[in-house]
């Protein structure tokens, strides 16, 4: 034990006289002993600046401050950024500009934004760009912050309310009240004061925290793993191995599960988990794990897909023939006649584009806390997850306990994009430990666990070739995509089709082929990530179509027009476009952009260029094969009548579909908006959901809302009825009224309706469900892909390219989005705005490397490039008219179809500003300059212009 | 403030604190042992009360300083798993109703046992009586802590 030293502080005006370790840091000194649990914990390494405080009045990153270095200073958490129960005008500005999506690097943003304005009143965007440039925020939600910043003082000695501000957005009007207004975000207030809960906030009575042991080896035998040592140092409560965990495989797809909690004898990664301890404290949980003897017998690894699947190379799944060849999945799909197809065109390139492995780094690193209830056998699981209902199901499945007996709970999340949407290793371990011991036990990824636990994007190297009549009209398509996989399954499988499934989506494709492999390799396992396993087949497919028209001499966006995909359209492969508003998103770009003045007129090293995109407002099919609703909702009117409670469990996780599922709730009912109390994602209170992923809650969810608002309305209606003497038929319910459509004064207050149809039959319950039309064809895979309706979107970026290093700057983007009813504009637009960052990141500046023996070379986000404020460049997110039919409301798909347009227009803007073209990711400076050196650009144009380009160039 | 070392629940802590600061605030504020209960400040209801060298004492009126150096026992620390003999009578008695009382009422009834292994009803009321439970469970107890002292009984162990 060390001696504890005095340290003397004053935290939000409030002296403390604590006793600290000397290597206890400022960070965790508030949030453990002060219990300030506003203070985020991101990295640990001063890189994310979520734990920012001031100190001093300067910003710091608490966790690279000593406790004792503190001693003396004054600091201010976000708790104490205002007085109690009041709000900052800086924190009122981030509510109503709706500068913050998942909240978890909003307390620091708002502490460094307030050091600040402290020396700057009117900063400038460029002192703001600066002052916040520690600050990541992965949901980028970076040109709202700039502007919440930039206009805190219209907020000072402003009142708080949720309307709309003046002048907000407003793209479409459909006469609603509530639908497609700007109402602020129902977690913003929470997530501007630090009262937001994520699950490494939570502290149960007698918790206790485990850690996990990792494998060094990207492959190795277990010859022997012993605990003794461990177990018998003080403060460790319990620890397992593989022995003492079930011995039941697990996974996403259940074709294919092949990962265990623990490793039983075989690791397969460079952070295959091993063996896990709980102790009393972290520290002693981390000094254990150093204790455990392990006595592995390396074997021979691979780390490349392609070499993965040559003869004799080492098998990461050898004890399955299935695998040989490492083959995980294979895709082998044929749509219309290809030969023909080619046979047809006029024009065919081929060309190979790399993709590269990126990682969906949310601020929050993953975590979970369990706790038996000690009563019929049950446990509670708050986690920081996507998917709720597929975690209860894996864990009900993997550890035999009953679904029911498994209460899950998903507190506030800190960005998932993907990455939380599997049951973890910590909900299993957590689980387990929490039954040994008899203690709420918590475990929480640390950065370097969240880069090695990966899941993020497939590394995808894609053969494809298309052919084109002399007017641009595609003929045939072919694709070929390896996909690097990792260690093991995960999502793969489904992203292995998803590679294929939406290209024919966009453009008019009739004949189609394409093969994919997903090759397991020995390296941290690849999953779903925003736009799934789709954007680099995109970034393919919109960079070879630019290349076409440039050897056929038609307009990038002319060519796209041409081919542009048709509303009530069954395309190649089985999938039944609805709504689609695609021409009219490439024509407004064209417009808004100014591309006819640009286009081919700029200076040499300035670029412009289009990308397009789209994406499914939901899987047609769960996970796993079920008969069941994919949401549902209960809507319970409190007995005052003059609020609902929402009963939903599908997952807000940034994206702002709490929000909107109350927005639909209200319109429906006919209600404000803020009576609607949001009851979300705990699996006692509210009814299974599918949770978020595949770009569903506004779709599914919205429309089991809508469903279930629809029955409390009916119940009301059918008391009003009786009270107006008129048909249920023939009222309305709007503005917290209830009245006869055709004579509007004829009407009764909507809570008196409630009070009475309570007074008269008790609660007024309405429930409501969805499950999509059955869709998609009759052949293997043919379920990807499918949706009831999909996006379409349309960006223009603009870069400036410095041709001495490489340097892109990204100067402008605009994007234009079909994406049917617009529920809410200002969550909307940031979803956009944050789906181009990370589109901009992944196009420019990301890449997990792994070393020789399969480490990774930049686990932290010091070396993993993830874009800041100072690369936002300047964003207009712009909407076509459009309604979906099978949407409530007429909505359909936002956030992650607007990632796909974006490394295709970066990539044909750099083309047209440098003259080369980069068909690998990321597209770093030395890729550009390499590119620039070899191509001599300059000849090449002069023969693109002397000589017609038509024939096969492959 | 002075910087003392406790003992609790078998794990020794560094603790900063003024010596007078009844011990019931730093187990609860500074180690986050809130299973020991405030119910009055003033040593009249038991609630706080836990074990210094395995005797009861209330924590409300105990000075940190006094304890320092010395082995407390909360009832997080009373067994590993929560079922210590007399919280296993506990449950199968179906003692608790509000339950504040009863981390108090078991540790008492624990240190009953450990220097009395078969108390009859008279020396368990006496022992007991400190303790107050609102909810009136009085008889309930009694019959726990004797089955807990037979159950220990049986198994050959005090």
């Amino acid at each position: 034990m060390t001696e504890e030293i005095r340290v003397s502080l004053t935290v939000n005006g409030r002296r403390h006289v604590l006793g600290v370790k000397p290597n206890t840091t400022l960070q965790n000194l508030i949030r453990s002993r002060l219990n300030l649990t506003g203070t985020k914990k991101g990295c640990e390494l001063g890189e994310c600046g979520a734990c920012t405080v001031l100190m001093n009045g300067r910003p710091v990153n608490s966790c690279m401050v000593l406790a004792v270095e503190a001693d003396g200073a004054e600091i201010v958490t976000i708790e104490g950024l205002a007085p109690d129960g009041d709000l900052h005008p800086l924190q009122k500005s981030f509510i109503k500009h709706g500068a913050l999506q998942c909240g978890f690097c909003t307390p620091g943003m708002l502490l460094s934004a307030k050091a600040l304005i402290d020396r700057h009143p009117d900063p400038t965007p460029d002192q703001i760009r600066s002052a916040l440039g520690g600050n990541l925020c992965r949901c980028a939600a970076y040109p709202r912050i700039i502007e919440a910043v930039r206009s805190w003082r219209e907020f000072d000695g402003v009142p708080l309310d949720t309307r709309p501000r003046i002048g907000a957005e407003r793209d479409q009007e459909r006469g609603t009240s509530v639908v497609g207004h700007s109402v602020t975000r129902y977690d913003a207030p929470d997530k501007v004061t630090g009262r937001a809960v994520y699950t490494a906030d939570m502290r149960l009575p007698g918790m206790i925290y485990a850690k996990i042991l990792t494998s060094p080896h990207p492959h190795a035998l277990i010859r022997r793993c012993d605990v003794t040592r461990a177990r018998a140092l003080s403060g460790v409560v319990a620890a397992l191995t593989a022995d003492d965990v079930p011995d039941v495989l697990y996974g996403v797809s259940p074709a294919r599960f092949d990962e265990r909690i623990l490793a039983k004898d075989r690791v397969r990664y460079v952070g295959d988990e091993v063996a896990v301890v709980a102790a009393l404290d972290e520290e002693t949980a981390e000094r254990a794990l150093r204790l455990i003897d392990v006595e592995y017998e390396p074997l021979p690894a691979v780390f490349d897909a392609e070499e993965a699947m040559r003869e004799g190379a080492p098998l990461v799944h050898p004890e399955d023939p299935k695998f040989a060849r490492n083959i995980n999945t294979h895709v082998d799909w044929h749509f219309g006649d290809i030969e023909r197809g080619f046979a047809e065109a006029d024009h065919i390139r081929q060309e190979r584009f790399t993709g590269s492995r990126t990682f969906q780094a949310p601020i929050e690193p993953h975590a979970a806390l369990a706790r038996w209830e000690h009563h019929g056998g049950k446990v509670t699981l708050w986690t920081s997850t996507q998917t709720p209902h597929y975690v209860q199901r894996m864990i009900s499945r993997t550890l035999g306990i009953p679904a029911g007996n498994i209460r899950v709970i998903k507190p506030a999340v800190g960005g998932a994009f993907g990455g939380k949407a599997e049951t973890t290793p910590l909900d299993f371990c957590a689980i387990l430990l929490a039954r040994r011991t008899g203690r709420p036990v918590l475990m929480k990824y640390d950065r370097r666990e969240m880069f090695q636990h990966h899941r993020g994007r497939h590394k995808q190297t894609i053969d494809l070739k298309i052919g084109v009549k002399r007017d641009g009209t595609i003929t045939a398509v072919e694709s070929r995509i390896l996909l690097d996989g990792g260690a093991y399954t995960s999502y793969g499988i489904i992203t292995a089709y998803y590679a294929g499934a939406m290209i024919p989506t966009l453009y008019k494709v009739p004949n189609y082929r394409y093969e994919g492999f997903r090759m397991y390799t020995n390296l941290p396992a690849c999953g779903a990530m925003r736009g799934h396993g789709v954007p680099q087949p995109r970034f393919a497919f919109e960079s070879l179509l630019d290349m076409i028209a440039e050897d056929i001499r038609i307009d990038p966006i002319e060519i796209r027009i041409r081919n542009a995909m048709e509303p009530n359209t069954r395309t190649c492969n089985a999938l039944d476009i609805s709504s689609c508003e695609f021409r009219a998103t490439l024509e407004k770009a064209r417009e808004a952009s100014g591309w006819n003045k640009k286009k081919g007129r700029l200076p040499r090293g300035r670029g412009i260029g289009v990308g397009c995109g789209g994406f499914v407002s939901g899987a047609g099919y769960p996970i796993y094969r079920a008969e069941i609703p994919h949401s549902s909702a209960t809507i319970r009117v409190h007995e005052d009548g003059r609020a609902v409670s929402l009963q939903i469990a599908a997952a807000e996780i940034g994206q702002g579909s709490d929000t909107v599922l109350c927005q639909i709730a209200a319109e429906e009912m006919g209600i404000p908006y803020e009576w609607v109390w949001m009851v979300e994602c705990d699996s006692v209170l509210a009814p299974m959901d599918l949770g978020s992923y595949a770009s569903r809650v506004t779709l599914m969810a919205g429309s089991a809302v809508q469903m279930a608002a629809s029955r409390v309305k009916e119940a009301l209606c059918g008391v009003a009825a009786r009270r107006l003497g008129c048909e249920p038929g023939a009222l309305t319910c709007r503005d917290a009224r209830i009245f006869i459509t055709e004579q509007p004064d004829v009407a009764m207050e909507w809570s008196e309706a409630a009070t009475l149809a309570f007074s008269q039959s008790g609660p007024v319950i309405g429930t409501g469900s969805y499950r999509p039309p059955v869709l998609g064809g009759d052949f293997k895979g043919g379920t990807v892909g499918t949706s009831p309706a999909f996006s379409f979107s349309t960006m223009v970026a603009e870069v400036d390219v410095d041709l001495e290093t490489g340097f892109v700057k990204v100067m402008r983007c605009l994007d234009v989005s079909d994406s049917g009813t617009v529920i809410n504009p200002m969550t909307f637009h940031g979803q956009v705005e944050g789906s181009i960052h990370m589109g901009l990141g992944e196009v420019l500046l990301e890449d997990v490397v792994h070393g020789p023996e399969g480490h990774i070379l930049n686990p932290n986000l010091h070396d993993y490039l993830v874009p800041s404020m100072r690369e936002t460049p300047e964003i207009s997110s712009l909407v076509v008219d459009s309604y979906e039919p099978r949407g409530p409301f007429g909505a359909k798909e936002v956030g992650e179809g607007s990632i796909l347009p974006v490394m295709g227009a970066i990539a044909n803007a750099i083309h047209d500003a440098t003259g080369v073209w980069v068909k690998e990711l990321p597209i770093t400076p030395e890729r550009i300059l390499r590119a620039l050196k070899e191509n001599r650009p300059a000849d090449d144009a002069e023969k693109a212009r002397s000589e017609p380009a038509m024939g096969v160039s492959e | 403030m002075e910087t003392m070392t406790l003992m609790v629940n078998g794990r020794s802590h560094s603790v900063l604190a003024d010596r007078e600061t009844p011990l019931l605030w730093v187990l609860r504020e500074t180690l986050g042992l809130t299973g020991t209960k405030y119910g009055c400040g003033q040593a009249q209801c038991g609630a706080c009360t836990v074990l210094l060298d395995g005797e009861a004492v209330r924590s409300c009126v105990t000075a940190v300083g006094e304890a320092a150096g010395r082995e407390v026992t909360t009832i997080e620390g009373l067994s590993a798993d929560g079922l210590h003999a007399v919280q296993r009578a506990w449950i199968a008695e179906d003692v608790a109703q509000c339950g504040y009382c009863q981390p108090g009422q078991i540790l008492t009834a624990a240190a009953l046992l450990g220097t009395n292994p078969h108390p009859n009803d008279a020396e368990i009321d006496a022992a007991m009586t400190g303790v107050l439970c609102r909810c009136g469970t009085y008889g309930r107890i009694r019959r726990a802590i004797h089955r807990a002292a037979k159950e220990a009984g049986d198994a050959g162990r005090p």
